[in-house]
């Protein structure tokens, strides 16, 4: 074609890439085209006010992340040729790389979904336009962290039924439906919830840690999918403090929705950070930095500052904020008491730490580790080493709001557990905290649908059909783990013995050592 | 506060008592968290109370070495946070425990691996 084209500036093309692909609608009325964009109460009065920093255009994001892709495969098929996995420091490392695939990447397609659905149903093009990119950037990152770690399911157990565990196994269920809950709320709600309160306040604690963990340890593949992604984030969380921004300054009457959304979604992500720092304390060989530490720095500091900067539109620190500063000396250590109780049913490893390691452990954690958890870490390796290693073969207590086994204690007291309850239409429903029993309070008619896994063992609803319960000698424990696709022995229980240690070690023999 | 919701949102509860083979009932041992949080039971409500700690409760707590040293006269119990007097005799629903309801047991003296509450 014999055109001559005007060559737009960064602007212009940003205003003709956006603006310049809306209308409004002429056969059907705005509002059933756009049927979810005032049901919440949030008013938008002049969606060009939505303004997005990188003015990113849908040409120029192709062509960058197809640049970086490339560099990202080239690194992963070194990796892969060179048996990158044999220079990871231990193969208990490779634990958090099942954590990650088991329960981190599938949120990752969960955010794909949820930024598509949403940026169809914004009004303004600015903010669809920049949900479309982070709908593409969330299903790259799964796509990339699938076949990042794929070396690794070569290798070792516990990551060849990843989905398949997302939607059975029982702390799965975690993250599963923390995501669930965001993706049914309205367009609004889900971008507090994730843009804002999980990327934007909480997603350093989430990626530094696995990151850093990574490189720490020798896992060139993962800290490579952290780096391509990492300026994907940055833009994630750009949108986040926008969205909020945004919806402050449209009008006043949106401070106390949104207010509620930050108290709700704070305490749901930081919930599910329990995961993250349980990683970062027992499951890393090499340690970064301790779980206590990383809160203090990028949740406290970071966090202290953001909401004094949002105090001037009204909006105060979530209100469980103390509660989550008063749970840093305790919640790693109780969490994988969680996982070393009922290791039989999760599809990784879990064991004592050595002792170089409790003592880590009790340098970072004076206030906490040698009265409350040292003791009875160093129990379970008596009764290991005596063959009677503890497992607990009946089915905790959940709150029905996080899933969460019932494990944390109550602020202040690291000795008690931490009982809330509320009567709900003739049932009792049950809590872990004052903030879960808040976010159910707020909302009943959507909890009492939570498909709380140890409620559905006891159901029948976990057994593969065609089971029969009633047979003589079932072993219900045994039908679920088969309904899980588990692989009993070598999926699960202590890394001591694993199938796990004894390849890596030999693989390891075999790269150092001649063999006769 | 209701849901907000763009139609009428009703939807049956998941947990109600007729879908299970017995009501549930939780329960949770204080100051051994060893047994990382309280556990999920099906108890038939007409089991004698007695009969939880002679048959129940040894399968779920027995590893504990504190277990074989509990005086059950000096126990105490709570239901919801409040102080509760099980007659050992009569049946877990005669004792007023509904689907769902949460009791706890201190044991007096017993705290736990090394005094540490696990």
């Amino acid at each position: 074609m014999d055109t001559q084209v005007k060559k737009l500036g960064l602007k212009e093309r940003y205003a003709a890439m956006t603006r310049g692909l809306g209308w409004e609608t002429t056969y059907q009325p705005m509002e059933k085209v756009y049927p979810y964009a005032t049901y919440e109460g949030i008013k938008i009065h002049d969606w060009d006010k939505w303004v997005d920093p990188f003015r990113m255009t849908m040409d120029a994001y192709w062509k960058y992340q197809g640049e970086k892709e490339k560099k990202l495969y080239a690194v992963i098929d070194a990796f892969q040729q060179n048996n990158g996995f044999l220079g990871i420091t231990d193969a208990r490392y490779v634990n958090a790389v099942k954590l990650f695939i088991q329960g981190v990447s599938p949120l990752e397609y969960y955010a794909h979904r949820g930024f598509a659905q949403v940026g169809r149903h914004f009004v303004g093009e600015g903010l669809r336009v920049a949900c479309q990119m982070q709908s593409l950037d969330e299903i790259r990152h799964y796509q990339t962290q699938t076949h990042a770690i794929s070396t690794y399911n070569k290798y070792f157990n516990g990551m060849h039924h990843s989905l398949h565990w997302f939607d059975r196994v029982w702390y799965l269920s975690v993250p599963k439906s923390f995501f669930e809950d965001a993706l049914t709320a309205g367009p609004f709600e889900y971008l507090t919830s994730i843009s804002f309160s999980f990327e934007y306040v909480l997603t350093n604690l989430l990626f530094v840690p696995f990151m850093s963990g990574a490189a720490y340890n020798g896992d060139l593949a993962t800290v490579t999918f952290g780096f391509s992604a990492q300026s994907d984030e940055s833009r994630h969380m750009t949108l986040g403090i926008e969205a909020i921004k945004f919806m402050l300054e449209q009008d006043p009457d949106n401070v106390p929705i949104v207010q509620r959304w930050i108290d709700k979604w704070f305490w749901r992500g930081y919930r599910v950070l329990t995961l993250v720092g349980m990683m970062m304390d027992y499951m890393l060989p090499k340690r970064v930095m301790s779980w206590r530490e990383a809160w203090e720095i990028y949740g406290e500091q970071n966090g202290r500052a953001l909401f004094r900067d949002l105090a001037r539109y009204g909006i105060r620190e979530p209100k469980g904020w103390l509660d989550a500063i008063d749970g840093k000396d305790h919640i790693s250590h109780q969490a994988w008491n969680t996982f070393y109780n009922y290791n039989a049913a999760a599809p990784f490893h879990t064991w004592v730490p050595t002792d170089e390691e409790l003592d880590w452990l009790s340098a970072k954690y004076p206030n906490s580790f040698d009265q409350y958890y040292r003791p009875r870490l160093e129990f379970y390796r008596e009764q290991h080493r005596a063959g009677n290693r503890f497992y607990n073969k009946t089915l905790p207590m959940l709150c029905t709001v996080c899933q969460i086994p019932m494990l944390f204690t109550e602020p202040g007291d690291p000795t008690t557990i931490c009982y809330r309850e509320t009567d709900y239409q003739g049932d009792k429903y049950h809590f872990c905290s004052d903030h879960c029993k808040e976010i159910f309070e707020n909302e009943p008619e959507k909890y009492v649908q939570s498909w709380l896994p140890v409620h559905q063992i006891y159901q029948g609803n976990c057994f593969k059909p065609g089971v029969d319960p009633t047979q003589p000698g079932f072993d219900p424990l045994m039908a679920v783990f088969d309904y899980y696709d588990l692989d009993f022995g070598r999926d699960n229980l202590d890394f001591e013995g694993s199938e796990d240690q004894k390849h890596f070690a030999a693989w390891r023999g075999q790269a150092l050592q001649n063999t006769v | 506060m209701p849901v907000k919701a763009v139609k009428p949102y009703s939807f049956p509860a998941k947990d109600t008592v007729d879908k299970f083979p017995a009501p549930l009932l939780y329960i949770g041992w204080d100051e051994h968290l060893m047994f990382c949080a309280p556990h999920c039971i099906p108890v038939p409500p007409t089991l004698p109370f007695k009969a939880l700690i002679s048959d129940i409760l040894p399968g779920i707590y027995g590893y504990h070495p504190d277990f074989s040293q509990i005086d059950w006269s000096r126990v105490t119990w709570l239901k919801s946070g409040k102080p509760f007097h099980p007659d050992m005799e009569k049946s877990v629903a005669e004792n007023g425990l509904k689907h769902k309801d949460v009791i706890r047991f201190c044991t007096p003296g017993l705290r736990g691996i090394k005094g540490s509450c696990s």
